[in-house]
């Protein structure tokens, strides 16, 4: 809880300071924040509390998610340096959304009713809207916004109305009321069951979009390659993860019964096979890194929806643990790609594969972190997207959908293929004209930060124990 | 403690040096290397053959896994070991030779992959050995693809993707076997993955037929064995001399150690089976390889098909699951390691000199460098397996265990001395005797370092060749072991 007090307020008082003209005190004051909120959160680990009638449910599992999205927030801020340099007006309050919305995502780990899911959603989608059209002379990105916004209300609109029919049918908001009435109808409603399991699958499509799982994917390419880079990222790693813990807080807490389960299972399962194949071979196709990096998101969703399958009706253990893990080794690797994809197209002005040629020459540290963020996201050893799909796979095997695993194998090796290319471009191909064999400029501060992300890959590559178990 | 100690070094090492710029890399990093040797040969010293699981180290890496970070070794392994760090330091110096961009990240890549292969020979661990050998696989990947050929990108990309993908498979098998076993020794998770335990299972036969080719993918690709083999000519052409020499001389022993360690004992049902097809794939491979190798033009690509055709007959050796076909492959993965570093080397030297790696438009090189045509002769009847060279002991113990197994395999695989011996007596003949070429004319001799890296290679040759026991009693305990556990069940 005081992660979302202290973002409300600070949010609040980040506005304030762009009062003043200048910039430069805007980045240091909003990692600061980030940083105090990051500390903050872990105060409240292994003390369960609960907040406003348990409509918020603070735990370990909230707790450690709420690490996750603070800490994406935190070490993707130094990539807008530019705006701070280009003396961007409306930077206090790019910031100040991001603060809100990163309050909705810990709304979003941390509910226990399912209006307050319904707010967070909201609360964190509502600044992606604004921020999605924040390149307002960029026609593309004005696309971006229009359609982020029309689709994600539509969806919001059938999340609300599956809340809806659930409430109708078991008459509670709260979780752990709706797995008992789940378990137990009361005389009289088994005629209601048809509208709490269309409820539910209502549900299941409301955060299917926002975490951007086949077949409501349809958005994520060209709103991730409208949106200005900078929030592409926030958007593909926050909002995932809040999605994805979201999702297994509400199969875990309000549908375990076997009934339900015969219903959503065989669905996610489908969900799951869709998202792999379409976001893999999506990618493929690609010829830009940005809309490459926006089917691969697709396809990370279906590798998560592998452990919702594999769910074990717990909070913790092999499914959870390995949401956690993967989430946290895709947001760095992500974070990191999209962060050199932005340094390299404001430099270069495009942002297909060839605008990385020669790139190892001119700027090894980019290519280097490059090249661990997409082994990462191949899930090659070394990098902990390694160990998160390993986590993922074995807690699935482990559950018996060995089917499932190895149709996802194949799709990780043709993920390999386009994982690949930039790595080629930047590697073994030299610069083609002018602007690709000049140096891309690069802060320290951003140097830094690349670096700690290439570090943090490895670390959790090398040594997952660091953070196995905390589930 | 000291396998671990062999492991850390070259990473330390790498990781230090890829912060020299240009020369400067290069005398550290062959300090590194040979230090590493040094500490190779004090393990081989103080092994005893007659003890198993020597010089290991136990840590638990992810304990909510069950998974160790378990390594040792046998003799086997040290064999092995030996040979990763031996022909380290030479290929180092062989790298010397060249000039290229970015020297100290070129030798770290080398140095980093040191330590991958020497995990992938100590492991004890399935997960650590999956992990190791995936170690091993990124610094090649860059060595061949940012300082290779003209088609490099292509090339090595076919390359990563097919052994990759074969090592995905052995990890979904490796996962599979990892839910048969019982808890970790610490009793913290429910599952472990260690070689005893994966050793002890008791899979029923039709569960090891599928499993057997979950596993085999991996080693079959790099090894490489016939049909899986098509990147391999592509590659060890593409690749710069260095690189090559990493590949053919250290890099396909782990498929070969991986049949032995982690095939045969593991799934022996499933080896029992497929036995008389991997057996005749493999013996496609010799006479296939053999015969495109008559064919071809370029001396990379020829000494390229010719090892995988003396692969081909390692593999066969290790199918026959004869005691002495195992010993015969331990041995010649010595020989060949040292066989084919040789042979690179000289193929390098002749492309340095004239620009051309072409055999048509070479000749007469004899008569302008007698050094080098004596260090070539010598390596290659090695290859060819000339009595009292390393290639015999090899070739003779891996036939007789074919032999062994059936004898009309046995016969047909022999077919590798006779092509061998044809095309590698042509190519010399064509490259260094008969008329002078435009090329060959301002030719010079292999200068002092050229030779003293050549030395000990040929040293090793008629060592070898002569007193194989010194190798052999290493490995022979651990072959009885392997053996034993095929046997067993």
């Amino acid at each position: 809880m005081n992660s979302i007090i202290l973002l409300s307020v600070l949010g609040l008082g980040n506005l304030f300071l762009g009062f003043r003209r200048s910039n430069r005190l805007l980045l240091p004051a909003a990692m600061l924040m980030l940083a105090v909120v990051f500390g903050v959160n872990f105060l409240d680990w292994g003390a369960t509390q609960s907040y406003f009638n348990d409509m918020l449910v603070i735990d370990n599992f909230s707790v450690a998610f709420t690490g996750i999205v603070v800490l994406t927030a935190l070490v993707l801020l130094p990539f807008s340096q530019k705006y701070v340099h280009d003396g961007e007006a409306n930077l206090a309050e790019y910031y100040s959304l991001l603060l809100f919305s990163l309050v909705g995502a810990i709304m979003m780990v941390a509910y226990n009713h399912l209006l307050m899911l319904f707010l967070g959603v909201e609360t964190l989608s509502i600044a992606m809207y604004v921020l999605a059209g924040s390149d307002k002379r960029n026609l593309r990105s004005n696309e971006a916004a229009l359609k982020y916004f029309l689709m994600g209300s539509f969806t919001t609109g059938i999340l609300l109305f599956g809340v809806a029919l659930v409430y109708g049918a078991t008459g509670t908001f709260v979780l752990s009321d709706i797995s008992f009435a789940v378990q137990n109808p009361k005389p009289g409603f088994e005629s209601l069951v048809p509208m709490l399991y269309i409820g539910m699958l209502l549900l299941l499509i409301g955060i299917g979009f926002k975490v951007s799982a086949a077949p409501f994917h349809f958005w994520t390419p060209d709103v991730y390659e409208g949106t200005p880079t900078f929030f592409t990222a926030f958007m593909s790693t926050v909002v995932k993860t809040a999605g994805f813990a979201a999702f297994l807080k509400l199969l875990v807490q309000a549908f375990p019964a076997a009934s339900a389960q015969g219903v959503w299972l065989p669905t996610l399962t489908a969900m799951c096979v869709l998202t792999l194949l379409l976001g893999n071979v999506g990618a493929v196709t690609q010829t830009s890194t940005k809309r490459m990096l926006a089917y691969s998101s697709v396809s990370h969703a279906g590798y998560l929806l592998i452990a919702l399958v594999a769910f074990n009706g717990k909070l913790e253990g092999a499914s959870a643990y390995g949401i956690f893990f993967y989430s946290l080794a895709y947001s760095v690797a992500t974070v990191a790609a999209f962060g050199v994809l932005k340094l390299v197209a404001d430099a270069r002005m495009r942002e297909d594969y060839n605008g990385l040629n020669g790139l190892a020459k001119t700027n090894p540290l980019l290519a280097f972190v490059m090249t661990v963020a997409m082994l990462s996201l191949a899930g090659i050893p070394l990098t902990g997207g390694f160990f998160g799909k390993f986590f993922i796979f074995s807690a699935a095997v482990e559950n018996g959908y060995i089917g499932l695993v190895v149709f996802a194998v194949v799709m990780s090796m043709i993920s390999i293929y386009y994982y690949l290319r930039p790595v080629i471009a930047m590697y073994m191909r030299e610069a083609d004209d002018e602007t690709t064999a000049t140096p891309v400029p690069v802060s320290g501060f951003q140097s830094a930060a690349l670096l700690l992300l290439a570090l943090l890959t490895v670390v959790l590559g090398v040594l997952p124990g660091l953070v196995s178990g905390v589930l | 403690m000291l396998t671990v100690l062999l492991l850390l070094w070259p990473v330390a090492a790498a990781l230090l040096l890829h912060f020299f710029k240009g020369r400067a890399a290069r005398v550290p990093a062959l300090g590194a290397a040979l230090v590493e040797f040094v500490l190779a040969a004090y393990a081989a010293f103080t092994f005893n053959a007659n003890h198993t699981g020597q010089f290991s180290y136990n840590l638990n890496w992810i304990p909510s896994a069950g998974i160790q970070f378990a390594v040792g070794m046998d003799g086997l392994s040290l064999l092995l070991v030996l040979l990763t760090a031996f022909l380290v330091p030479i290929i180092l110096l062989a790298a010397f030779r060249r000039n290229f961009e970015n020297e100290g990240v070129f030798y770290a890549l080398v140095l980093f992959m040191q330590t991958g292969l020497i995990g992938v020979f100590t492991a004890q661990d399935a997960f650590l050995f999956y992990f190791m050998w995936e170690v091993a696989l990124i610094p090649i990947y860059f060595l061949a693809g940012v300082w290779g050929g003209v088609n490099r990108a292509k090339v090595t990309f076919k390359f990563f993707l097919y052994t990759i993908v074969g090592s995905l498979f052995m990890l979904a098998g490796f996962v599979y076997l990892y839910f048969q076993t019982g808890a970790s020794a610490d009793g913290l998770a429910a599952h472990n993955a260690s070689l005893a335990s994966f050793y002890s299972l008791n899979l029923p036969a039709e569960t090891q037929l599928w499993l057997f080719w979950l596993i085999f993918a991996a080693f079959a690709v790099k090894m490489p064995i016939f049909p899986f083999h098509t990147w391999q000519p592509d590659t060890y052409t593409e690749a710069p001399a260095p690189a090559t020499m990493l590949l053919s001389g250290i890099m396909l022993k782990m498929g070969i150690y991986g049949c032995m360690r982690w095939l045969l004992p593991v799934v022996p049902l499933g080896v029992d089976y497929w036995q008389n097809l991997v057996l005749i794939l493999a013996i496609i491979g010799i006479i296939y390889g053999a015969i495109i190798a008559i064919r071809q033009q370029d001396v990379k690509r020829l000494i390229a098909y010719s090892s995988l055709s003396h692969v081909g007959l390692m593999i066969a050796g290790v199918f026959s699951l004869t005691h002495i076909g195992l010993q015969g492959a331990s041995i010649q993965m010595l020989a060949h390691g040292v066989n084919v570093v040789g042979m690179f080397f000289i193929a390098d030297a002749i492309e340095r000199r004239t620009g051309t790696r072409n055999i048509a438009d070479l000749g007469g090189l004899t008569r302008q460098a007698p050094v080098l045509t004596v260090c070539f002769l010598v390596l290659l009847l090695g290859t060819v397996a000339l009595p009292l060279t390393n290639g015999f002991v090899g070739e003779f113990l891996l036939l007789q265990g074919v032999f062994e197994y059936n004898a009309w395999m046995g016969a047909v695989a022999g077919v590798t001395i006779i092509l061998g011996a044809v095309y590698l007596l042509r190519m010399f003949q064509r490259v260094m005797l008969g008329p002078d070429s435009s090329f060959t004319a301002t030719f010079t001799d292999l200068t002092g370092a050229e030779l003293a890296l050549l030395v000990p290679l040929i040293v090793l040759v008629f060592w070898i060749g002569l007193f194989p026991g010194t190798f052999l009693h290493l490995s022979d305990g651990s072959v009885m072991n392997i053996l034993n556990e095929v046997v067993k069940r």
